[in-house]
């Protein structure tokens, strides 16, 4: 199965982002670079806007992302409440 | 959570349609084809423009929040990096010549890529291509002013910075990016979104903006990290469009699967020929590595781009046609390119050097079936040169590609002991090539390729005719400051006195 | 092939020997010393007898290499193009075939001390 990843700036804004990633991927795989974290996961990866407002505690839009992400790999699906990544392979 | 925020009146994707697809409305006085007139002649077939989807679905209200904050997070940055003494906190000066290729070669490539996309919003016809064109016109052209802002504060100390603008039109090794771009605006739109948002931006440009980005980092130039973070979000952006637009072309016409093959297979040619001094930069010019050109490959290239061509093979894609003879050029190709910038570098705006004792030991970890068998010996024998005081200065000039307009340093695929040459008579002239792919690339559109400005022949014509110091003042170029070896350089000499300064109150 | 377009498209090419001022570029090769990154590029009068080329612009130019001193360019084997070729040393550019931006390789069987490990 082909591997999907996001990348986002290692900084206090995606602490949180991160940590709900993982909550929501279990069998993602945290990468941390300098100044980057790089989170790869077999075939497909979500990301939830409840689970980053738990961890977050406030509301979020999820086209917050943009101010953070450094880069992706996947087909990408975006509504409210959910980010998907996918490699339909 | 207990409190649950209101929920917004209309969802993203009720707002994205309300305000992307009521700007498209049928036109009732003009001709279609008229206010649209290059959409057909690349022969690729549409049916459906509302078809074409934005998987972002952002909108330019919500666009120009997001830049804005991405702005003042940057110059947050710039600002700290100038007050305090940012330029002193890199690990060495070694690593500007980095950022003097990356200033000179790099950020004109984004502001032709703003022209680029600027006209692409114009050309295509559907709502939700221009928009998101657009937004890629506008990041792009931020991203080459933030670029060059941010290098703006090396150049007040430190050599190579000042003439990038002449660089970019006149220096021999600038014209590689610029001849890749000019060929990418001189093709119709649909090619143009292939060589820039596919092959560009999805297959490579993950290599130049992440590992060499998190290199800058490693290295402590807050500034530089900066503006390539900055600029890769947007990338995430401008990827997703690259390959959106893939998919649609591939699913509107089963007529355009060839068509959009052969501009995969010339593009990402293109594209690794480009990318391939990225390599050079991360494996020498960064004193302090995060990783060594193949393994950022394997994982941004051959992991990411192998998911991806698997992806698209649904659609009758099959891998570019250079993708093998990539993966054997990788090994090589650093190694290559520094060995000619160290030989040339009486013509080059940046200092290059013989790598260290500790660097080749690096080098031979990282390339252990090529390293020491075929790029150590020269090196060691480069080293013996300059100690006898005679350092090599290559004047031999260099045979450029026609295609790729690098000279032609590689070497077979399957043989490292021999340059590769092609050559091909055209129309009574002859043209030389540095491998295969780019062979092809002139044979499909030779008519395109004999217009090629090549530097080193063009040396020799007006306005300079061979004149080797008018030539240096011509591209900007101030001898014995901006070119030749580090070692002794005066950026070298600065950046010692200056760091001693720093660390004492004599 | 030609230029996808939208009217004919007709290229005009810029490195004529007519912008040389009398002058001509001449690729010169030598095989597996990769020292030299690329082959030579000369710039050189059509009317230069082979034997000058060789003495007064290639040689001079392959000293940085170590098999330098052992090479006698007059008993080297040539290429021209695609083709092996032998050189009439005495005869000029022009009088051995060499024409505007021709490529020649030679090769020095057994000497490669630069690429001893390989």
């Amino acid at each position: 199965m082909s591997t999907v990843f996001i990348a986002l700036q290692a900084n206090e804004d995606t602490r949180p982002i991160i940590d709900a990633i993982v909550i929501d991927n279990p069998d993602c795989t945290v990468n941390r670079q300098p100044a980057m974290v790089k989170i790869d996961a077999p075939g497909s990866l979500t990301v939830r806007r409840d689970t980053i407002e738990e961890q977050l505690g406030r509301a979020y839009d999820l086209q917050e992302l943009n101010v953070n992400l450094i880069t992706l790999s996947g087909n990408v699906e975006e509504d409210e409440d959910t980010l998907t990544l996918r490699w339909n392979s | 959570m207990d409190m649950k925020t209101a929920k917004k009146k209309l969802g993203l994707k009720e707002k994205y349609r309300l305000l992307t697809r009521d700007l498209g409305w049928e036109p009732t006085y003009q001709n279609k084809d008229e206010i649209y007139p290059y959409t057909k002649y690349e022969g690729i077939k549409i049916h459906d423009w509302d078809k074409w989807e934005d998987p972002f679905r952002l909108t330019m209200d919500s666009y120009w929040k997001y830049q804005a904050e991405k702005e003042r997070k940057f110059y947050a940055i710039i600002d700290a990096h100038a007050q305090n003494n940012g330029h002193l906190h890199i690990t060495d000066a070694r690593y500007l010549s980095a950022l003097k290729i990356f200033l000179q070669a790099i950020s004109p490539g984004e502001y032709a890529a703003g022209k680029g996309f600027a006209r692409m919003g114009r050309e295509f016809p559907g709502v939700g291509t221009q928009v998101a064109c657009q937004m890629q016109a506008i990041d792009e052209i931020r991203h080459a002013q933030t670029q060059i802002h941010a290098l703006s504060n090396y150049n007040k100390f430190y050599n190579g910075f000042h003439g990038f603008a002449d660089a970019r039109d006149r220096m021999w090794y600038c014209s590689l990016p610029r001849s890749f771009f000019d060929d990418a605006m001189s093709a119709g739109p649909f090619e143009f979104m292939i060589a820039i948002g596919f092959s560009f931006e999805y297959v490579l440009t993950n290599l130049l903006f992440v590992p060499f980005m998190s290199g800058a980092a490693y290295n402590g130039d807050m500034a530089t990290v900066t503006f390539g973070f900055s600029a890769q979000s947007d990338e995430a952006r401008h990827m997703t469009l690259g390959l959106e637009c893939i998919k649609f072309m591939l699913e509107q016409d089963p007529a355009n699967l060839p068509i959009v093959q052969n501009w995969i297979d010339k593009w990402f040619w293109r594209g690794f020929r480009l990318l391939g001094v990225v390599g050079t930069m991360m494996d020498y010019m960064l004193p302090k590595r995060v990783m060594s050109w193949r393994e950022a490959f394997e994982i941004y290239g051959i992991e990411n781009g192998g998911a991806l061509f698997k992806d698209l093979a649904r659609y009758g894609i099959r891998p570019p046609k250079g993708w093998d003879d990539a993966g054997k050029a990788l090994d090589h190709m650093s190694h290559q390119f520094m060995l000619a910038l160290y030989q040339y570098n009486f013509g080059t705006t940046f200092h290059s050097w013989i790598p260290s004792e500790d660097d080749m030991a690096w080098l031979s970890k990282k390339y252990p079936t090529t390293f020491d068998k075929y790029y150590r010996p020269r090196w060691e024998h480069l080293k013996k040169l300059k100690e006898a005081g005679t350092p090599f200065h290559n004047m031999g000039l260099a045979k450029l590609c026609q295609t790729c307009q690098i000279p032609t340093v590689f070497t077979e695929p399957d043989d490292p002991t021999r340059l590769t040459q092609r050559e091909v008579d055209y129309q009574g002239e002859k043209y030389h090539f540095c491998s295969e792919g780019c062979q092809h690339i002139f044979e499909n559109e030779p008519e395109k390729y004999v217009e090629a400005w090549l530097p080193m022949p063009q040396l020799f014509q007006e306005p300079i005719n061979g004149d080797l110091a008018a030539w240096m003042e011509w591209v900007s170029l101030v001898p014995g400051k901006d070119n030749g070896d580090f070692d002794g350089s005066e950026d070298q000499k600065n950046f010692d006195a200056w760091r001693d300064l720093a660390k004492s109150n004599q | 092939m030609a230029v996808t377009s939208t009217k004919p498209y007709v290229g005009v090419p810029r490195d004529v020997v007519a912008n040389f001022h009398g002058k001509q570029i001449v690729y010169v090769n030598w095989e597996q010393h990769l020292l030299f990154a690329t082959p030579f590029m000369l710039v050189v009068e059509p009317g230069m007898r082979f034997a000058d080329l060789l003495a007064n612009v290639v040689k001079p130019l392959m000293q940085a290499d170590p098999d330098a001193g052992a090479v006698d360019l007059t008993q080297v084997e040539w290429r021209k193009g695609k083709s092996a070729w032998q050189p009439d040393f005495a005869a000029t550019l022009a009088e051995n075939g060499i024409v505007h931006k021709e490529q020649l390789h030679f090769t020095t069987p057994g000497l490669n001390t630069l690429l001893a490990a390989a």
